[in-house]
Formats: C-alpha cells, sequence, structure tokens
C-alpha cells in the first residue's frame, strides 16, 4: 500500500472503471431505488468486477438520511467503506475526493458511488416539500417566499449583469448550446429546436429567468465504480484517471453569500488544478453543472478559463455550442439532457464517454482531458475534478 | 440593549424567539458582538467573526441598499425579493414594498419597516425619501 499522502503521489491515484445510466427521463413506474440498482449493477458488470468485490459505497438522497444503508441492503452489499456527505447536487464530484482518500489509506478497493431520483414520474407530494423545509428551516428567508431554488440564483444573476454588464442575451446562449449538444445525444430528454429569442421570450418565473433558463426535472440515475489506479490497469481496457479533485462550501443560504458573483468553485479548482498539476489551457472538454444559465457563467470565470466579469462574452457566438472552440456541456447538460434533482454524476459519466471517445455524434475530437464541476444547494457547495485518459 | 446571554441562558434567550418576539413588539433589533464590534445576520448565540459568545441586541439605523433584487412573477401578484446590505454590515433578505416593482434596482437606498402580514410581523423595506 502507499502510504506516501503528498498531494504530487495521489494526482491520478484513483481510476473509473465502468458507468451505468437507467431511468433517463422518464423511468416508468421504478422506484428511485430501483433505478438506482439498475444502473449500479450495469456500471459494476462494466468494470469487469462482481459485485462482491465491491467494499466502498457512496450516495446521498435529498430524502431519506439513511439514503446510504438502503442502497447497501437493496443492492446486498456489505461495505468496509461508507460515506453519505450532504453538498447537494454537487455531492457526486465530492464522492470522488472522498473515495481517493478511502481507497489511498486501504479503507476499500473498489467504490460504487450512484444516485438517481424519479421527481418527474413521482413528483414529490406537498408534505414531502413541507418536510424538507422542517427539517432545513430558513425562518430569515422562508417568510419572503422566494421561488427556490430559482429566486436565488436569479438574485445572483442579476448582480452579474449590474456588475459586469451580463446580458440576457447571453445568458440565453447558454440554454441554446446546451439544446444544440442534446439534439446529438440518444439519451437527452430535451430536443426541440431552441434560439436565443425562444429563452427570452418565455415565462418569466423570477427576474432574469425565464423558464427556459432552468434545469429540467426528470428521472434519472447513474452509477461509476472507482478503484487504484494500479488496479484499474488490470479490470478495464480505457481506465480513466482522477488527476485531481476539490471541494468548498462556504455558506448554505443566498443571504449568507459574500458576493453573488464568486462561488466556492474559485478553491474547488484551485485545489482540483493544483493536484492535477495542470492549467485551464490544458482542459480538453468542460461540463459544468447548468442548473441555471448564470451558473456556466459564473464558473468559467471562477475555474480560471476567463476573468471575472467576462463569462458572459465568453459563451456567445456558439463558442460552448457543437462545433464552437470550446466545447461544454456535451450530452445537453442539465437544462436539456438529464435532471434528477442532483446532476453532478451525470457530468462525471459525460466526461468519462469523451474521454472513451464514446460520444458518437457528439463526440469532441482527441479528447484526453476533462474537467468536470459540480454545484449544490444556492451556489453553496462545489465541487471539481480533472479527469484523463492518461497518467 | 439586552444580553444575548450566556451558554446557558441559551434555551431562554433562544435567537429566533428574541429576535421575531421584538419584530411583534415594533422593534427590529440585530445582534452586536461586544469583543470584535461587528453587527451580524441572521442572530446567532456565538458571533461569526470572531466566535465570542459575548453578545448584545441593538437596534440599527435602519437604513440599507438593495444589494440585489428579483422579482418573483405570480398569478396572484408580483413581489420582489431583495438583498439588502445594511449601514451596520450586515446582509438579510427582504421586500422592498410600496412602489412598483420593476422600479426596484440594485443600488437603491431603503429604509426599514415593519409591516403586519397574515403570518405575522414582517421586516419590509421602502425606498428613503427623495433617493428613490
Amino acid at each position: 500500500m502507499n502510504t506516501n499522502t503528498s498531494r504530487a503521489s495521489s494526482r491520478g491515484s484513483i481510476a473509473i472503471l465502468g458507468t451505468g445510466l437507467a431511468g433517463m427521463g422518464h423511468a416508468g413506474g421504478a422506484t428511485e431505488q430501483e433505478i438506482i440498482a439498475q444502473a449500479s449493477c450495469q456500471a459494476i458488470a462494466r468494470s469487469g468486477l462482481r459485485k462482491a468485490d465491491i467494499d466502498g459505497i457512496i450516495t446521498a438522497s435529498l430524502t431519506s438520511p439513511w439514503w446510504v444503508m438502503r442502497m447497501a441492503e437493496y443492492l446486498g452489499i456489505r461495505p468496509r467503506f461508507s460515506d453519505s456527505t450532504m453538498f447537494g447536487g454537487s455531492a457526486f464530484i465530492a464522492a470522488l475526493k472522498i473515495a481517493q482518500l478511502a481507497i489511498d489509506a486501504g479503507e476499500c478497493e473498489n467504490v460504487l458511488i450512484c444516485y438517481g431520483a424519479t421527481p418527474r414520474s413521482a413528483p414529490s407530494s406537498s408534505k414531502i416539500n413541507q418536510m424538507r423545509a422542517e427539517l432545513d428551516p430558513q425562518p430569515y428567508e422562508h417568510p419572503y417566499k422566494a421561488f427556490n431554488p430559482v429566486s436565488s440564483y436569479a438574485l445572483a444573476a442579476a448582480r452579474h449583469m449590474y456588475e459586469y454588464g451580463t446580458t440576457r442575451e447571453q445568458l440565453a446562449e447558454v440554454a441554446v448550446a446546451a439544446r444544440q449538444w442534446a439534439r446529438l445525444n440518444p439519451d437527452a430528454f430535451s430536443k426541440k429546436p431552441l434560439s436565443v429569442d425562444d429563452v427570452i421570450n418565455a415565462k418569466m418565473i423570477s427576474d432574469p429567468f425565464t423558464t427556459l433558463d432552468c434545469c429540467l426535472v426528470t428521472d434519472g440515475a447513474g452509477a461509476i465504480v472507482v478503484t487504484s489506479a494500479q488496479r484499474a490497469k488490470a479490470l478495464h481496457a480505457q481506465p480513466i484517471y482522477v488527476l485531481g479533485s476539490g471541494f468548498a462550501h462556504w455558506h448554505r443560504q443566498i443571504s449568507c453569500m459574500e458576493d453573488l458573483t464568486v462561488t466556492p468553485a474559485v478553491e474547488s479548482g484551485r485545489k482540483a488544478f493544483a493536484q492535477a498539476g495542470l492549467r485551464p489551457a490544458d482542459i480538453d472538454v468542460v461540463q459544468l453543472y447548468d442548473a441555471f444559465t448564470i451558473n456556466p457563467i459564473l464558473f468559467l470565470e471562477d475555474l480560471g478559463f476567463c476573468k471575472k466579469g467576462e463569462g458572459g462574452a465568453f459563451v456567445s457566438g456558439g463558442r460552448i455550442a457543437p462545433g464552437g472552440a470550446f466545447p461544454m456541456n456535451t450530452n445537453g447538460g442539465g437544462l436539456s439532457c438529464v435532471h434528477p434533482g442532483m446532476y453532478s454524476l451525470f457530468l462525471i459519466i459525460e466526461a468519462v464517454t469523451q474521454l472513451r471517445g464514446e460520444g458518437m455524434a457528439r463526440q469532441v475530437n482527441g479528447a484526453q482531458t476533462a474537467l468536470v464541476h459540480g454545484n449544490g444547494g444556492v451556489l453553496s457547495s462545489e465541487a471539481t475534478a480533472i479527469l484523463s485518459s492518461e497518467l | 440593549m439586552t444580553d444575548i446571554g450566556t451558554p446557558q441562558s441559551a434555551a431562554a434567550q433562544a435567537c429566533d424567539q428574541r429576535y421575531f418576539g421584538a419584530l411583534a413588539e415594533g422593534r427590529f433589533e440585530i445582534p452586536r458582538c461586544n469583543s470584535c464590534g461587528k453587527h451580524h445576520f441572521y442572530p446567532r448565540l456565538c458571533c461569526p467573526y470572531c466566535g465570542s459568545q459575548d453578545l448584545q441586541w441593538v437596534a440599527p439605523s435602519g437604513l440599507g441598499q438593495v444589494y440585489s433584487v428579483t422579482i418573483v412573477r405570480r398569478a396572484d401578484g408580483d413581489y420582489t425579493v431583495v438583498l439588502i446590505d445594511l449601514e451596520e454590515g450586515p446582509r438579510l433578505m427582504s421586500r422592498v414594498v410600496g412602489m412598483p416593482v420593476e422600479q426596484v434596482r440594485i443600488g437603491l437606498a431603503v429604509r426599514a419597516r415593519i409591516d403586519a402580514t397574515e403570518d405575522g410581523p414582517l421586516l419590509v423595506f421602502t425606498a428613503q425619501e427623495g433617493r428613490a
């Protein structure tokens, strides 16, 4: 066992093996537990492993605090290591760091990371929504009846527009590019052609956001298996190495965010790039959690792909769309592909697809390095990882 | 001015109860730290800047500025959700009332007011006279 825990040695110390997807779009009556199990068994089978080889599990749920125990029980896994830290939507990229620490420390060998939900086919009852609010009370925000999470992100967008002159059209470009990528992806949910005018003229829900600035609400489950880089070579023809990762959280509620134009992605990105020993210019394809159209603009700035305030111009003119100079969110993103409550695991799976050259019509030619970035809460928690087909 | 209290008195002086109790009596009060001198919001039993538990409830000036604004569009009427930066430093979520929602802009100078609503007393803000 490698006992050297310095950053240099942990670069690329774990790798992603198989991935699985299930219940994408509409799960047809299956429960979230059932589609997570389907995605998990697919990921394990594609990893060259048997279920008995899985000795670590990481998952989280928006509803059940007992989730990792429920999923391990359902799958018939007795983990040596487990974790269920709730960071919101960024959780499954943060899980790459947690898995790396556990594997490097010798706590376990093969970790299943899985998540799914069915908010489209089985919408939360008002009773469940009320329970969630009671379990996570926000008495100083709740009385103002923000339409959350939309309004919290809208406040960030409004401030970015005020400080940097970011325009309504630039926000819309993010949704339009996502839709163009989705039209190339057989697994994507929304494929109707979309224009900047369509986005701007859709129903306004919390200024400056219309319905088309907001991510989908779909069913879907994903799973991946990670193991040490050393074991990965023997198990899989194309292991995808996790060169670096990092996560950070600075607040829970939008009213406690210090600067609405600067997210904890500054910190998570710095950690991930430092561990990987790479810079933004080294990245071939980028997957950024696009819960709302402002998100990728903020993250491109905070991760160092452009300067603060220049994100709006950066995404314009088809640059992030198919055929553009900066391929981003190549599955169609949370805006047009899939979004079952928490999305970051799907960012990882799309990056792995691209790095293995399996993207078919949406394949980015020659992609060897990918950056994935997840967001949770209301710009509250951010997690970044840098993946590569080469060590 | 009332001491927020020692840890032993936390239950009797629970912050939410103290804050909303004062609002119900027509007083807008927030905690200030006697150790580092900073005001904070939302109210806590420990200063989020220095960790001191030596805190005091004080009445802020009630003056502030809109840091950001969104208009929530509802079938039964539009309203604003704003973040206000108080003169004393802390930021809080609120609503600007008494003017058309489209005219509520970032940078607007505002003054606190306590409104009686169906759900109880609510801290809201109005444009400072002559500065709208």
